[in-house]
């Protein structure tokens, strides 16, 4: 299967490790993943902060950039709501254009949906390097995608030598929300000290989340606070039992 | 960055009282209260796992959601229809029907049927949109008394103080402090027993009922078919208020009119649900008509007043969809901001998510410019609201019209122009993700993070660590990893 990575500026800038953690377990489950150079942002922060147009322009050059991927996967929960909940609206002037959306946004998907829905992995066979204990944070944008944070906890459940333990308030934003970290860090501050406290109050060495966002938000925090979790991508945790599963054999 | 133009102080004949008009001074206090936080998790937090597990105790939620969004889509679109099917039902069933084009109006058409009628003393039961016209204001300078009987309200009342909460009025005092206003209002020793507190409020409350003329109350749900208004309450004050007065005389918002009694289930199995986890309220009343001959009880004289005070403008508009809320709260319950700030920070009477959207939808956005803006667009407020509101969505649209009428500042306008201009090209989105690496990198300390961002991104770091990026981004070391593969092989 032939995938194209939309890595996110984010995760361009800030977390390397995440995007190509992404592309070793792609690989890995069978699928020729290939890098469209062209990619840069998907308008998000400009449609979020009121500026459709802007937003707009973003979104062509998306599309023209992914023109011809069959799928296209990013590690981000949020940009790829952007895609899929305002994509097509954006063009509701334009009808060419707005097919063009239609199509583009039919191929795209989030990664934890795209191992679930399209691939059908089954993680068992995969095992930790060391024992590992879990929570996973749900990423709010993933309700645009009309997820759960069901399938991402199946999944880590699956890996030998993986402990979960569940965050209390899973599903209460961590207070990134972008501009807002920053035009209303008061009320963001006290958003992301709960999600802190309660990850602290799991025990758990590791809080999984679905976003470039969330985790600059949560692991900032988690530095400032002294935290003792660390804050981890789902696709990194899977990519080293990938690399451990294979040296052992 | 404060990208939003101060704050005026608040204006004169606006649609919705304005109770502070400062919003960020409040939010930095109630952010850093680390008790009002504890109670408001106590309470709203618990009430939103209460709402989603009553409601998965349905067969199909989202499908009775759907339901009823569409019904009231349906009975907006064609809302003249109803309503005039409403007053000739009320009519017809001895009632009289009142239409009021703004606040104002519907106080003075309140304050002269106490006037005509002799009442000197109105019991109310809970209604936000009295809260809305500042009703219990305009009944004092006409020399009315009016008496909250919602415990809740009752309290508010006694205080001096506002609802913060659309369900839950007084979610902002604690039992002491609740103990501390009623020894002082029934001079009576102080106790923090609620039991005790809700005792004391109930024998005062009875009594006054007796010697009541009127009563007030809200309209939940309004049956254009049968001319019925139906009440939903937990007290049982409601029942008091439109039964044993004299006079009842019901405030409505135009937007509560539903088309018939079968489609009455619907919301009553959503609202208690999304409002508290109840299946149903403790009441729910259903008021057709007053006293006929021959029948014991119930008031002389029914009066609906229909108030307007700005619902046809948002009726006309693309934000007719907000109308559709039936006040049940279930949005500031899943907030996560309003469990940080609390009600008071919005500023007006609906506090939460949908005060966020109606406040500037009633008032004008020149004069609540940061509600469209304080909110992480998480979607809670979406996925919980009974009909289907999309508030993100229309959040996000207030911000745009902000954008149009040039309520944002000239400094954010090009700031985001110029940052959408340098990501249509690689080369210049490239040479920005050069510049914030090495510019980021250079404030980073040894451990990898920034403690001090300067100017407007000062508010991250004011919070929490900043990460430096990686010293390669992402698509120098894929690059490496696709020649290593080449060479590997």
């Amino acid at each position: 299967m032939k995938v194209s990575l939309f890595v996110t500026c984010l995760t361009d800038l800030f977390a390397p490790d995440v995007g190509m953690a992404v592309v070793k377990t792609l690989e890995h489950f069978g699928c020729s993943v290939d890098f469209p150079t062209g990619q840069t942002c998907c308008g998000q922060p400009a449609f979020n902060n009121g500026y459709p147009a802007e937003a707009r322009a973003l979104a062509v050059k998306m599309i023209d950039v992914f023109h011809d991927a069959d799928y296209i996967i990013t590690p981000s929960g949020s940009c790829c709501a952007m895609i899929r909940d305002h994509y097509i609206e954006l063009f509701h002037d334009d009808p060419d254009q707005r097919k063009l959306a239609e199509d583009f946004v039919a191929r795209c998907y989030e990664y934890v949906e795209f191992l679930t829905k399209i691939l059908k992995v089954d993680l068992s066979t995969l095992s930790l390097p060391e024992n590992e204990t879990f929570t996973y944070h749900f990423t709010c944008h993933l309700r645009g995608l009309g997820a759960t944070g069901e399938p991402a906890i199946r999944l880590l459940k699956q890996l030998g030598g993986a402990q979960f333990t569940a965050l209390e308030k899973a599903e209460q934003c961590c207070g990134f929300g972008g501009t807002f970290a920053i035009k209303y860090s008061d009320i963001s501050g006290a958003m992301v000290r709960d999600k802190v406290q309660c990850g602290s109050k799991t025990g758990a060495q590791t809080m999984i989340v679905n976003d470039g966002g969330c985790a600059m938000n949560i692991g900032g925090a988690c530095h400032r606070m002294g935290a003792s979790f660390r804050v981890q991508h789902i696709a990194q945790i899977i990519a080293a039992a990938v690399e451990h599963t294979a040296r052992a054999s | 960055m404060n990208s939003v133009k101060e704050s005026s102080p608040p204006k004169r004949g606006l649609s919705l009282p304005v109770f502070h008009p400062d919003f960020m001074a409040e939010a930095h206090v109630a952010s850093a209260d680390a008790v009002l936080h504890a109670a408001l998790d106590n309470s709203v937090t618990k009430k939103d796992y209460g709402r989603r597990s009553s409601l998965a105790e349905l067969p199909d939620a989202d499908g009775l959601r759907q339901l009823a969004g569409d019904i009231k889509r349906h009975t907006l679109d064609h809302l003249d229809y109803y309503l005039e099917l409403l007053e000739r039902n009320v009519i017809k069933h001895g009632g009289a029907v009142y239409f009021a084009a703004t606040r104002e109006e519907a106080n003075s058409l309140i304050v002269d049927i106490a006037h005509r009628t002799g009442s000197k003393l109105v019991v109310k039961s809970k209604s936000m949109v009295s809260e809305e016209t500042e009703l219990n204001d305009a009944l004092i300078a006409a020399g009315i008394e009016p008496l909250e009987t919602d415990l809740g309200e009752f309290i508010l009342q006694v205080d001096n103080d506002h609802p913060t909460h659309i369900v839950m009025p007084v979610i902002h005092k604690n039992a002491a402090e609740i103990g501390r206003i009623f020894a002082r209002y029934f001079k009576t020793p102080f106790t923090d027993n609620p039991q005790e507190l809700a005792e004391m409020a109930r024998v005062y409350l009875r009594n006054r009922f007796n010697q009541a003329d009127m009563g007030i109350s809200g309209v939940n749900f309004a049956v254009a078919e049968t001319g019925s208004l139906v009440l939903c309450t937990n007290e049982g004050n409601g029942r008091m208020c439109t039964t044993r007065p004299r006079i009842h005389v019901a405030l409505m918002g135009m937007e509560k009119v539903i088309p018939a009694l079968d489609d009455l289930p619907v919301f009553l199995k959503l609202l208690a649900r999304s409002a508290s986890g109840q299946a149903l309220t403790q009441y729910t009343n259903i008021i057709t008509g007053c006293r006929r001959p021959g029948e014991h009880d119930g008031p002389e004289e029914l009066h609906l007043v229909i108030m307007d005070n700005g619902r046809s403008k948002i009726l006309a508009g693309e934000y007719r969809d907000t109308l559709r809320c039936i006040r049940c709260g279930a949005c500031l319950n899943a907030c996560p901001i309003y469990r940080k700030v609390g009600g008071r920070t919005y500023g007006s009477v609906y506090p939460g998510p949908i005060g966020a959207l109606l406040t500037p939808l009633f008032n004008g956005l020149e004069n609540h410019k940061h509600l469209p803006h304080a909110s992480s667009l998480c979607g809670a407020c979406f996925e919980a609201c009974p009909v289907k509101i999309n508030i993100p969505e229309f959040l996000i649209k207030l911000k745009r019209d902000q954008v149009q009428q040039g309520i944002t500042t000239r400094s954010e306008r090009t700031v985001f122009k110029l940052w959408a201009w340098g990501l249509r090209h690689v080369w210049s989105y490239r040479l920005g993700q050069v510049v914030q690496r090495v510019l980021l990198r250079s404030m980073g300390s040894k451990d990898g993070w920034i403690k001090k961002l300067p100017g407007p991104a000062a508010g991250w770091t004011a919070q929490r660590d900043f990460p430096i990026p990686a010293k390669h981004d992402f698509r120098y070391v894929y690059k490496q990893y696709r020649a290593g593969e080449k060479h590997g092989k």
